[in-house]
């Protein structure tokens, strides 16, 4: 999208900024890595904006912000929940970031198109409606909309929810409730066929962190599982207990901080759906504390670490168990 | 080297007959460190403790872990025992095999083996203690009770006796709370107002004491000897000072059609209004949800008739900020809205009552000027069909219910029986020509002088008492109320024709309790009664230091128990105020820097208020410095509670005493 090069091009020219965080081509074209850039040349030689710039910028920002200068970021929709989120948790330093809102129709994920059988790629392309994958038996076309994920294609909001400078129209939020349909679907399980589900998926876990290096939530000082004295530390997924732990405490940790980016689902190597274990959470505390969308906003004080006035000592278990 | 000493206490029979307690004993020489184990038959009592001491010293013990009742009990006891010994009190840890173990357990077996996992936790916690030392806090020499009823003012009154200033938030115009409404006062019948007013008059002229009315208490923090209260004080479009309560404001208002709360909405007042003519402060209030002048601007009729200058309908709430060393919760009760027992039909005859209402009807000061009339002629009082001859009373309306509809309630309401017996006494003794019914489950009347008051209602007054319930009135066309009902004893089923139908009404916590409980962080049992320490050895305080309760708000009770309880929550607040320092408790949070986030996450649910931030600079691994925000806890704030450490995501916050480790070894202990 050129609007969004010539945006980054006039901030960094004029001054307002001195740095750029955006997007550059990865090993392959469709694995997009994010970047800083700090001169008008390496804009017009790296930066690039796609139907494949999945990589939500917001976390790079916490270091980002606490450097000399202004640096410009251009977030999607969704980013902008992670930004808000940090920026809570006093994380970023606002007023050394400048937000360019960009546009977003849903991110190509690599792991639905090899879902589809799809082998031996070698370069994907994408016009907006469909997308060129080529591979090493030849060309196919397939709608875009075919190629998303579970995210893009439950697309919570289109809506950006903190910027400076927007590119485009804005959207609106999404409130169908279509991204809780699988979570939907678990919740129907037996908690024999759940737990069979999770251990399926859990054990394929190869303890890479991915997932947790590039959770905005998980961007602790110094995490649980690389501290000695948690008692938890990083360890191999030796056991299966490791493997479950570690999903389970990290979710706990970001649960009521999740926004539901969507981006430890998208980098786990082992296609492991990680997401549906957040939007459980969410789901559980919309129904339970009242919707709560985390990321929304700055000031509202999230359900699970709010302290009110209302809160019933023998606790919302009690209340609950007497509704159901 | 750890040299942990364990004992096993067999609380007589308490532990000893559901856990093998030598076994106990035995088990506690198998954990590493451990180097003495014994038990005994009561280890809080001088022998035991002296056992405690003396094993300290010779075996020089640099752990205790008593297997004994739960810590709320005798943690302390054994702490102080220790450090006279020479062990840091905090070397001491209980595993709780009583109310935890023995208690819940019928079979030797099990409740040992439990026992042992118990004790092997404790050990485990034991050997990661450090030893800790308590700061000491300045107490600020003032009290705050909240709730201006006969419990605050019988609180606020000793208190100031003793020399120490106290004040009452009181959230209505005037002070005095449900025995302001009550005609006469059971047992000994004399008037309520004129044992109250004279107490209420105390409080306003005495001047240690501060009276906060139409005010309510907006937020709390600190700790006990270290309380900071907001106040609001609610805009009464009044200035205080200048208003003489003499009433010529209220005269004049032309908003004549506002439900009177304090005669129970039988009749009216005006929209500018003092609620009784013995109200504690006497200054006017004007009602802004019916006041003409403040709805639309037009009017000002008051303002212009009060020569003192008092009315001003400017006025805001305005926040005060006050320090108190200690605070008294009481909030009263008010009785339970009894619209959904459709049975009784409430809603649709008049002439179906509470027990307050009937209160009104037959005080002097009511809407009928204490001639007792059906509410449906009280436009019409002379007429010869407004005096009831036929009057049903029902007890335990929506008390000691099973069902669970909505409202009602599992608890007896415990004065209902005997103003019953008050109210059917005097109806008969003033006017003889009524036929007076009581529908009872059973008759409750133990007190002083209280079964022999019942049993005058019955012998000398002629109440009709019957056991059996109401099953249902039906109001009729003639304006009388078909009541129908069973007999239990006969086994009949009774049709009356009443003319009154009184209902003994459950009382519950006023509706504020719950917040205010949770500002104070006091804890409440189920149906929001504050819960004391100890139900048996500390019935007023709560669990919460500095924090005592007083009337019904603890619990359903009659006027001479409340001003016994009163009493004694005020002792219990001069206790602490007349202390200089107060010993703090070192179990308190702390950061660990180097993790923190500077993320609130922790600030967010401190209940105390006591996280705050700053930012610092850190030297990072490759020698730049770096700015971060971090967490540090005031240690005279934090009380302990924890809620931080779980809160935080990297464990930047622990809690001393109570460390992330500790707990986890001692899961690890439990599940090995
Ligand atoms: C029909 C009836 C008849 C009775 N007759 C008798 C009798 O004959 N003899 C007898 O011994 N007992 C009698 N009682 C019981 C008696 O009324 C109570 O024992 C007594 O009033 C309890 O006093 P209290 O101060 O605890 O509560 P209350 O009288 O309820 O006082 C509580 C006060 O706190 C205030 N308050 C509540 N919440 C807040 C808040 N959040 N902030 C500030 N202020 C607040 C309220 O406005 C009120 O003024 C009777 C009760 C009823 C219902
Ligand atoms: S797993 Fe927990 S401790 Fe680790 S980074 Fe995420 S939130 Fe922080
Ligand atoms: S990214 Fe996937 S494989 Fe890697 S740690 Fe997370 S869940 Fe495990
Ligand atoms: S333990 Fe933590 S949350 Fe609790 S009072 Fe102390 S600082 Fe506050
Ligand atoms: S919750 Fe933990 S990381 Fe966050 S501010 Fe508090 S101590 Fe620091």
């Amino acid at each position: 999208m050129q609007e969004v090069i010539d945006t980054a091009k006039r901030l960094l020219s004029d001054g307002t900024v001195n740095r750029v965080a955006g997007w550059k081509a990865g090993e392959f074209p469709y694995d997009v890595t994010p970047a800083v850039f700090t001169t008008v040349e390496e804009i017009d030689n790296g930066f690039i904006y796609n139907d494949f710039c999945a990589p939500n910028l917001s976390k790079y920002l916490i270091k980002e912000s606490h450097k000399e200068g202004k640096i410009l970021v251009f977030l999607k929709p969704c980013d902008t929940y992670s930004f808000n989120q940090l920026l809570k948790e006093h994380r970023i330093l606002r007023e050394n970031v400048y937000i360019v809102g960009v546009p977003c129709t849903g991110k190509v994920d690599i792991g639905t198109v090899r879902a589809m059988g799809i082998k031996g790629i070698t370069d994907m392309e994408s016009d907006g409606e469909n997308v060129t994958i080529h591979t090493l038996y030849g060309d196919k076309v397939v709608p875009k909309t075919e190629t998303l994920g579970d995210k893009c294609r439950t697309c919570k909001s289109k809506k950006h929810v903190i910027y400076d400078e927007l590119i485009g129209e804005d959207g609106e939020v999404n409130n169908d409730g279509a991204r809780f349909e699988l979570v939907e679907k678990l919740e129907k399980m037996t908690p024999d066929e759940r737990f069979e589900f999770w251990r399926g998926e859990l054990s394929k876990c190869i303890r890479c962190n991915a997932c947790r290096n590039v959770c905005p939530a998980c961007s602790c000082e110094n995490c649980v599982f690389d501290n000695p004295g948690s008692g938890i530390q990083q360890r191999a997924a030796t056991d299966s207990f490791e493997e479950n732990m570690f999903h389970l405490i990290r979710s706990f940790h970001v649960a009521g901080r999740c926004t539901d980016c969507g981006e430890c689902t998208r980098v786990c190597p082992q296609n492991i759906p990680l997401h549906l274990i957040n939007r459980k959470y969410i789901k559980d505390i919309n129904v339970f504390y009242g919707e709560y969308q985390a990321g929304e906003d700055v000031m509202s004080r999230a359900p699970l670490n709010a302290y009110t006035f209302t809160d019933c000592e023998p606790g919302i278990v009690y209340e609950r168990g007497g509704n159901e | 080297m750890h040299r942990i000493g364990v004992f096993v206490c067999h609380c007589g029979t308490n532990i000893a007959a559901t856990v093998d307690v030598k076994a106990v004993a035995e088990a506690a020489l198998n954990e590493t460190g451990v180097v003495f184990s014994a038990d005994y038959q009561y280890m809080c009592s001088e022998a035991g403790q002296t056992l405690v001491q003396d094993t300290i010293k010779e075996h020089k013990l640099t752990g205790v872990v008593v297997c004994s009742c739960s810590p709320r009990m005798h943690e302390a006891t054994f702490r102080k025992a220790a450090a006279k010994a020479g062990l840091n009190s905090y070397m001491v840890e209980i595993a709780n095999i009583r109310e935890q173990c023995s208690w819940i357990h019928k079979d030797m077996m099990s409740g040992t083996e439990k026992a042992v996992i118990l004790m092997r936790a404790a050990v485990a916690k034991v050997k990661l203690n450090a030893p800790l030392t308590p700061g000491q806090t300045p107490v600020t020499k003032r009290a705050l009770v909240i709730g201006g009823g006969i419990a605050g003012i019988q609180t606020a009154l000793d208190i100031a006796e003793a020399g120490f200033d106290v004040d009452i938030v009181e959230k209505q115009p005037t002070i005095g709370g449900k025995m302001t409404q009550i005609d006469k006062t059971f047992p000994t019948l004399d008037c309520a107002s004129c044992i109250l007013t004279p107490k209420m008059v105390d409080c306003a002229q005495n001047e240690k004491i501060h009276i906060y009315s139409y005010s309510e208490v907006e937020s709390v923090t600190g700790f006990v000897g270290n309380f900071t209260v907001k106040i609001k004080r609610k805009a009464r479009y009044i200035d205080e000072k200048k208003c003489t309560g003499c009433g010529e404001c209220i005269e004049k208002c032309p908003m004549k059609k506002v439900p009177n709360e304090f005669n129970l909405g039988l009749d009216n007042r005006k929209a500018i209004y003092i609620p009784f003519a013995q109200a504690v402060p006497k200054v006017a209030t004007i009602d802004s949800n019916y006041c003409i002048k403040l709805k639309t601007g037009k009017c000002g009729l008051c303002s212009t008739v009060c020569g003192a200058g008092a009315i001003d309908y400017t006025q805001q709430d305005t926040i005060i900020e006050e320090k108190y060393g200690a605070i008294v919760a009481a909030t009263g009760y008010n009785p339970i809205n009894i619209e959904k027992f459709d049975e009784f039909a409430y809603s649709q005859s008049p002439d179906v009552i509470t027990s307050l209402e009937l209160e009104r009807l037959m005080n002097a000061a009511g809407p009928s000027n204490g001639t007792l009339v059906r509410p449906s002629y009280l436009s019409n009082q002379h007429d010869p069909e407004a005096h009831p001859h036929t009057i049903v009373f029902v007890q335990c309306v929506g008390s000691r219910s099973t069902e669970c509809r909505k409202g009602s309630k599992e608890y007896c309401s415990k004065i209902c029986c005997m103003y019953t017996a008050k109210h059917a006494m005097l109806i008969r003794e003033k006017y003889p020509d009524t036929d007076v019914y009581v529908f009872y489950i059973d008759v409750r009347t133990p007190g002083k002088l209280f079964d022999e008051f019942y049993r005058r209602a019955v012998e000398q007054y002629g109440v009709h008492y019957i056991k059996g319930m109401v099953g249902k009135v039906a109001p009729k066309a003639d304006g009388k109320l078909n009541v129908q009902a069973s007999d239990l004893i006969s086994n009949e089923q009774l049709h009356i024709d009443a003319d009154l139908v009184v209902l003994a009404t459950a009382i519950e916590p006023d509706k504020s309790a719950r917040s205010i409980g949770t500002m104070l962080t006091a804890s409440m049992d189920t149906n929001d009664f504050f819960t004391e320490a100890h139900p048996k050895l500390r019935p007023v305080e709560s669990p919460t230091a500095g924090v005592f309760l007083s009337g019904v708000a603890q619990g359903p009770k009659d006027i001479p128990e409340t001003v016994t309880q009163a009493s004694a929550a005020a002792a219990k607040v001069i206790g602490i105020l007349v202390k200089d320092q107060l010993t703090g408790n070192p179990c308190v949070a702390h950061s660990d820097e180097l993790m923190c986030n500077g993320c609130s996450a922790c600030e967010k649910v401190c209940p105390y208020g006591a996280i705050t931030y700053s930012d610092k600079e850190f030297r990072q691994p490759d020698r730049t410095v770096a700015i971060r925000r971090v967490a540090s806890v005031n240690p005279a704030v934090c009380q302990g509670c924890g809620a931080c450490t779980v809160a935080c995501p990297s464990g930047a916050m622990d809690l001393k005493g109570f460390s992330n480790q500790q707990i986890m070894a001692e899961v690890d202990a439990i599940c090995r």
